[in-house]
């Protein structure tokens, strides 16, 4: 089952790439067009977080089974600076674009689960996992 | 069936019926219905989506061009359900801090709670009213065997640092009972303590009196507080009474000057802050005069009462909207 894609993100085209690979995903996992609208969402916020802030690092992308459900998770890893003060990313009106409500808490919300870890001077890793409703 | 078919198929009739008539009240019902789903927290890239699904029943020969056209569509709205969803949780966290604040409020006004003391030879009356939920003006009474002595203060500042300040000047008074016979040590003390204590950008204004029971003499020195009136029964007239003095917590070395007036029976003293005086009407801001005419009116009037009716008065005056927090503090010798 574990069918992991990835794409590494070096500059702007990849972000496109990276949501090219998740929206072909869902859609074969059988996600309807909103969910997988917001799912590439999410990946074109976490793809341009890594552009941005870490240089360079990767997407990927594997089909997930739990209980039964299905769902489709997302892996955003870079070796950049990490994140000094993930609360304060994670609330909300924090992000530079400014109240836009996009940025990290946006696709927590955008997504049924999600996971960060960062450590400073290693690097960020978050998980993100949307359910087949 | 749930919500969302429900809403679905509403959506449909309510769709169905406009495309039929084109009339203005399908329109309305229209417009209803997005309150609906605003209530429901639909998103607005599920209601382009509920579109398409609807206008796919609707219209099955529907070209592909526009279904993909629908589609960039929904792709456009993500950005706004973003964006809706974020004001839903800043609207929560809103509401949430609305309501801590009232608590800290509700604290405050217990902790800074001054009973006003009841003696024979005075007749008392205070009026403080807060313009937004926390009180930045303060007064304080303490009775003794043969005094009374009395602070109003107002912060440069408002809401809540204004209020928490408040809450330390209290406490710093509390702890300085030997200078309380003596105004003007009493004021040096404090200033030291909001000096050290409290943001640079942050002012405090007080007026500190003792007023003597045995003799009725007010003994009192001011730290750039608005002017209070002093009344004297005998000449009928109404003087200022300055008390020069730079605000708290500008400099350490700050010196006050103590200075003292005696009262006859009728006499009056009349503290207030800044709120009083600078109340904004429709006409520009109140002058002192017309405080005096105010307090003259209702002169005849126990001293809660003349200080309640001024207030009243004035809150007609301000359109029953207070800028700026409210104290007025009587003082009235009996015979
Ligand atoms: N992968 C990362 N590595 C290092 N720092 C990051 C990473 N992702 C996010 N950050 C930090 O977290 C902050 C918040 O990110 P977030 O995506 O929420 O908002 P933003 O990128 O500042 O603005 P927006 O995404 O709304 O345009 C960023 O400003 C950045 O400092
Ligand atoms: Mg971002």
């Amino acid at each position: 089952m574990d069918i992991q894609s990835c794409v590494e993100v070096c500059n702007e085209w990849d972000i496109v790439s990276a949501r090219q690979l998740g929206r072909n995903m869902a859609k074969e996992l059988g996600f309807g067009n909103v969910d997988q609208a917001r799912i590439t969402t999410a990946i074109s916020e976490l793809a341009r977080n890594i552009y941005l802030y870490a240089g360079s690092g990767k997407i990927c992308l594997e089909p997930v089974e739990q209980m039964g459900r299905k769902g489709l998770r997302i892996i955003a890893v870079d070796n950049g600076p990490g994140i000094r003060d993930i609360r304060k990313v994670m609330e909300d009106g924090y992000t530079t674009s400014g109240g836009l409500g996009a940025g990290l808490p946006g696709v927590k919300r955008l997504m049924d689960e999600f996971t960060i870890d960062s450590t400073i001077d290693s690097g960020t890793e978050i998980l993100a996992t949307k359910w087949l409703r | 069936m749930n919500d969302r078919d429900f809403i679905i198929d509403r959506y449909k009739d309510l769709l169905t019926t406009y495309l039929n008539g084109k009339n203005e009240t399908a329109l309305y019902k229209g417009q209803q219905f997005s309150r609906k789903l605003i209530e429901q927290q639909i998103s607005p890239e599920d209601v382009v989506s509920h579109h398409i699904n609807v206008l796919n029943d609707l219209f099955p020969d529907m070209t592909e061009e526009m279904k993909d056209a629908f589609d960039f569509l929904l792709e456009v709205m993500i950005g706004y359900g973003f964006a809706y969803r974020e004001h839903q949780s800043l609207r929560t966290r809103q509401r949430q801090l609305e309501s801590e604040i009232e608590v800290a409020a509700s604290m405050q006004q217990t902790l800074l709670i001054s009973d006003v003391p009841t003696v024979d030879s005075l007749d008392i009356g205070v009026k403080s009213v807060p313009a937004k939920k926390m009180n930045g003006d303060y007064f304080n009474f303490v009775k003794d065997d043969k005094s009374i002595s009395v602070a109003v203060a107002d912060i440069i500042g408002k809401g809540i640092p204004a209020a928490l300040c408040m809450s330390m000047i209290k406490y710093a008074m509390d702890s300085l009972p030997e200078q309380r016979m003596q105004p003007n040590l009493l004021l040096e003390n404090l200033n030291r303590v909001v000096e050290q204590n409290v943001h640079p950008n942050m002012f405090i204004t007080m007026l500190y009196g003792l007023y003597d029971t045995d003799v009725h003499k007010f003994y009192y020195a001011g730290a750039g507080h608005e002017p209070g009136f002093f009344y004297k029964a005998a000449t009928d007239e109404f003087e200022d009474m300055f008390a020069k003095g730079l605000v708290l917590g500008v400099s350490r070395t700050t010196k006050y000057k103590e200075y003292e007036k005696q009262l006859g029976p009728g006499d009056m003293i009349i503290l207030l802050s800044d709120g009083v005086t600078e109340c904004r009407t429709s006409k520009g801001f109140i002058e002192r005069e017309e405080i005096v005419a105010l307090i003259r009116e209702n002169m005849h009037k126990p001293a809660q009462e003349i200080v309640d009716s001024v207030f009243h008065e004035l809150e007609r005056l301000q359109e029953f909207e207070l800028r700026d927090d409210f104290t007025l503090i009587i003082l009235k010798r009996m015979v």
